[in-house]
């Protein structure tokens, strides 16, 4: 507007005040299609500048107009805008009227999950917090058992490694809280370092899938989320105390959150555990007692269009390993294998006494997101780990105190994954991760070192896709090439150098030859490629199909390498071997899942070739002063795994329902044509379980357990010169091979939900595992020469929400 | 070469706990020694162990048998025998021979002698006699154990059937008796 108008604008309202100037229009404004109040409509008339709104009741008063022809502009959120023109010359009452047009939303349906998928094709299962929390007092291993196909490795009851159709330890990736565990996972008796009351959610991937996380996962991925905090003003917690009377222990867990609607959120967790001796059926598992303590806190801002985590946990476990299982020479382990009972047992105490294991595990990460408008998510992660593991064994003299094996593993991981997710029927993720990671074994031990000194950085980068080609199918494909380069320092004793006859091959390596030792520098680097190619079809409501194909690369860990000497708790001499090259696996996977009335179903047959498969079996014997040994050495064969996953549910009515799981694998050495050694056997799960909304949420559950006996295994047997007790030497066979008896078991599970205030309840659950007290080993649980399994255990938990 | 080897060269470890030799000497009455040894270089390497007796004993005579336990993997080596007296509680020498062979062994300490202040009679094995009886051949073992049930029936006289605990250490010797 120019100056000439606006002076004659001015001109016109200050001679306008000379005009009458103070009459009100006042009266509602209302719906036109149904005479309803319309609250907020805002009246103007703009050249007199003299505005109103109607109130919670529709009306409004315009005051301070001028007589003479008026217009006054009525606009309404929800309305078209209208204008009206009204003579002026007193005081008057006015309704209007409007056209009111609800905007009418589309039936959209948003289903929300609040932990997606891993992958699209790939076989997958997830456990929820109720399945979680039953497991507070235990640990990771146990709970992933519930999921069909997932078995464990175990020593005793308190180390459980999961086993993935068939494959574990390196071979499966932990994912905690968005970090690949570094916790010294090559060894078969090194349980998972992480508080399983820290998630929320567990996923299992069965396979290699979820490229995003690894190219190596020849078995699969765990993993685990802790709670994803709401965006609003609230504080909320849970406390779980347990008490167990095998171990004759207890558990206590709680956590607390603080969340803000601005999207901060601060939450901090604790864990608790104390327990004592096992018991098996007959006789105490002496020394088998665990404490556990555990923290974590984190602090984090989510707005949706950007966030950042800030997350650190620690992990502290000291696990008492059975005394009946260290054994001195391999005549011990002859007869502990023909014994009916232990060779030690002793009344039940909670002291945990050397072999034990002490194990701390410290994390700590940073996240940042952002999302970017019509492009996707960024998402910035570092993360440091610290993980320390003393092992302690029984020793002489002034170093009966120290430990065997200190070994700490310190690793930096950096990772950047962009999601490109604008295109509906498209998302593409883009990633790059690099890590360090130095491992230290102490030799204050007073031990010839068991893992070498080492130095180890990856650089890897990825890009997975997923297509929606049509309503009803998606397909899904990535790749992913690592780079791996270790540098290792190593003393080889020279009779061990030669008689692995490294010289020709590795000559060039040493570089210092001492008295009976050698000072060596091994160097390896490794260019992995995995992919992954599948496709799920919706058949209908009611079925989906799901077919998965991926090969991943997995390099020889520390000890499949570098392993060298006396096992003393186990009495073998394990040997690893420079010259070992990396695995190859390709694996299908077709899943079907789908209901039909009251009944629902999964289906998961699976393949798997894996060219390098890395083994360790014994294989010749070496005199020693303490006797003979068997050389148990690494390997690579060529094998092949198939199996399949079944888990089928039956609602009979409101209250009742049957969940059954079967799965069976079948794991061959091509190169030798036999069994492959420590496979599952098939194993079939049956559960009943009552539930009553109505009566507190009560919920009674049966189960039976059934493990057959493993009738596929490879023969290891060997024959070993043993000094008898009347000085005589002869040979004797050990009987290694063997997997003991099928077994049946039956597990009872209850609990019960109370109100105790506005917001708060109260869970109690009341749990026997083992009903009838059987006797029983499992061919996987590598304390099975010695002694029995769990003996029955009467649980119960108090689960506070609040 | 060590002038251009990396920085931070990890220290070496001598294992500490490792015995490679035993040394047995029988003394004769008339001051005639035999001894057998078991040397392994290497510990528990994969050298075997490589044995040697001096001689053959006499008939019919009692010898007075002493044990040494080394580490020869240090020099100088260590003495581990010091150990196992500090220790005499927590260890005991078996005794074994081949049927064929006619002789028998019988303890000749205490934990009492080794340990100032015990007045326990159980014992460790560092001396003991060998009786020998007509001329004959086989072999003897030498066991060591740490920590035996010394308690445990027949464990005290030298029957290593009930002792449970851990082999440390064990030696077969070829005997001749003529």
């Amino acid at each position: 507007m120019n100056y000439l108008k606006f002076f004659a604008l001015l001109f016109i309202c200050l001679t306008g005040q000379a005009q009458q100037c103070d009459y009100t229009l006042s009266g509602k404004v209302i719906d036109f299609h149904d005479g309803s109040n319309l609250i907020g409509a805002v009246l103007s008339v703009e050249s007199q500048q003299v505005y109103a709104e109607t109130d919670l009741d529709g009306n409004y008063s315009l005051q301070g107009l001028c007589a003479g022809k008026t217009v006054i502009t009525v606009t309404h959120p929800e309305c078209d805008v209208k204008t009206f023109t009204i003579e002026i010359s007193k005081d008057l009452t006015r309704d209007f009227k409007l056209e009111h047009h609800t905007e009418e939303l589309n039936q959209v349906t948003v289903k929300g999950e609040k932990y997606r998928a891993e992958t699209t094709s790939g076989a997958e299962e997830s456990l929820k917090t109720e399945t979680l929390e039953n497991f507070s007092g235990g640990s990771l291993g146990d709970a992933l058992k519930e999921v069909s196909g997932v078995s464990s490795l175990n020593t005793g009851s308190t180390v459980v490694k999961p086993i993935i159709q068939g494959l574990h330890s390196s071979r499966v990736l932990i994912i905690n809280n968005g970090t690949r565990m570094a916790d010294q996972e090559w060894g078969v008796e090194h349980a998972p370092n992480l508080d399983i009351n820290t998630a929320a959610n567990v996923t299992v991937v069965k396979g290699a899938g979820a490229l995003r996380y690894g190219g190596d996962a020849v078995g699969g991925v765990i993993v685990t989320d802790p709670a994803v905090a709401p965006v609003k003003d609230t504080l909320f917690g849970r406390t779980i105390f347990g008490a167990m009377s095998n171990g004759r222990g207890t558990s206590m867990t709680s956590s607390l959150t603080k969340a803000y609607k601005s999207g901060f959120h601060f939450t901090g967790q604790g864990t608790l555990k104390y327990f004592g001796d096992r018991e098996a059926p007959d006789y105490v598992l002496s020394n088998t007692g665990n404490r556990e303590q555990d923290f974590s806190v984190s602090v984090g801002l989510n707005k949706f269009t950007y966030g950042f985590e800030a997350y650190y946990s620690y992990y502290h476990a000291n696990i008492g390993i059975l005394r009946a299982s260290h054994i001195g020479s391999v005549g011990d382990l002859v007869t502990a294998i023909n014994a009916a009972i232990p060779n030690y047992v002793r009344p039940f105490t909670s002291t945990i006494d050397p072999p034990r294991q002490d194990v701390s595990h410290q994390l700590a990460k940073i996240n940042v997101f952002k999302r970017f408008e019509n492009a996707g998510k960024l998402d910035l992660t570092y993360s440091f780990q610290l993980n320390n593991r003393q092992e302690y064994d029984i020793r002489r003299g002034d170093d009966r105190d120290k430990p065997s094996l200190d070994l700490e593993l310190t690793t930096h991981t950096i990772n950047g994954n962009f999601e490109w997710n604008s295109n509906p029927d498209f998302t593409a993720n883009f990633g790059a991760e690099g890590m360090y990671q130095v491992n230290f074994p102490d030799p204050d031990t007073g031990v010839r070192r068991l893992i070498p000194d080492y130095t180890m950085y990856t650089a890897a980068g990825y890009a997975t896709v997923d297509y929606n080609l049509s309503e009803n199918l998606v397909f899904d494909a990535g790749a992913r090439y690592d780079y791996i380069n270790i540098d290792a320092k190593k003393y080889y004793q020279t009779s061990r150098w030669e008689e692995r006859g490294y010289d020709a091959d590795f000559g060039n390596i040493v570089r210092q030859r001492l008295d009976n030792q050698l000072y060596t520098t091994p160097e390896f680097q490794y260019n992995n490629l995995s992919a992954t190619l599948g496709a799920k079809y919706t058949f209908s409501d009611y079925l989906t199909g799901r077919v998965n194909l991926s090969s991943a690369s997995r390099a020889p860990n520390p000890a499949e390498l570098f392993s060298d000497g006396l096992h003393h708790s186990a009495a073998v001499i394990e040997l690893g071997d420079l010259r070992l090259d990396k695995e190859q696996s390709y694996k299908a996977s077709v899943s079907l899942d789908g209901s039909v009335g009251d009944f629902s179903f999964g289906l998961n047959p699976f393949y798997n070739k894996i060219d390098n498969f890395i083994i360790l079996e014994p294989d010749a014997i070496e005199q020693t002063t303490r006797g003979a040994f068997p050389v148990y050495e690494y390997r690579q064969v060529n094998a092949r795994l198939y199996g399949i996953d079944v888990n089928a549910k039956y609602r009979f009515d409101e209250h009742f329902d049957l969940d059954g799981d079967f799965s069976y694998v079948n794991g061959q050495d091509l190169t030798r044509n036999r069994a492959l050694i420590d496979m599952p056997a098939p194993n079939w799960t049956n559960t009943l379980t009552y539930t009553n909304t109505k009566l507190n949420n009560l919920t009674l559950g049966i189960r039976s357990q059934s493990v057959f006996k493993q009738t596929r295994y490879p023969d290891n047997d060997f024959t070993v010169p043993v000094l008898q007790d009347n000085g005589e030497t002869i040979n004797q066979t050990v009987q290694i091979s063997h997997p003991p008896a099928g077994y049946n078991l039956f597990h009872f599970n209850s609990s019960i939900d109370f109100k105790v205030a506005q917001h708060s309840n109260l869970t109690l659950g009341f749990y026997v595992d083992n009903i009838l007290d059987t006797s029983f080993r499992e061919y996987l649980n590598r304390q099975r020469y010695y002694v029995d399994d769990l003996g029955r255990n009467f649980r119960i938990q108090l689960k506070f929400n609040y | 070469m060590s002038s251009c080897s990396n920085d931070d060269i990890p220290a070496i470890v001598n294992q500490e706990e490792v015995i490679t030799t035993m040394n047995v000497t029988l003394t004769g009455p008339s001051g005639d020694i035999v001894t057998l040894k078991s040397y392994d270089s290497d510990g528990d390497g994969p050298n075997a162990p490589v044995v040697t007796v001096s001689g053959p004993l006499t008939a019919n005579t009692i010898y007075s048998g002493d044990i040494e336990l080394l580490n020869q993997t240090v020099f100088p080596a260590e003495n581990i025998t010091l150990e196992i007296e500090e220790e005499a509680h927590e260890h005991q020498f078996f005794f074994a021979k081949s049927d064929a062979l006619n002789t028998s062994f019988a303890y000749a300490d205490t934990e009492a002698d080794y340990i100032s202040g015990s007045d326990s009679v159980d014992p460790v094995g560092i001396a003991f006699t060998l009786s020998t009886a007509e001329a004959s051949s086989g072999t003897i073992s030498i066991t060591l154990i740490h920590e035996p049930s010394k308690e445990a029936t027949g464990v005290a006289s030298g029957d290593i059937i009930n002792a449970a605990g851990e082999t440390d250490f064990v030696a077969t010797f070829p005997v001749t008796v003529e």
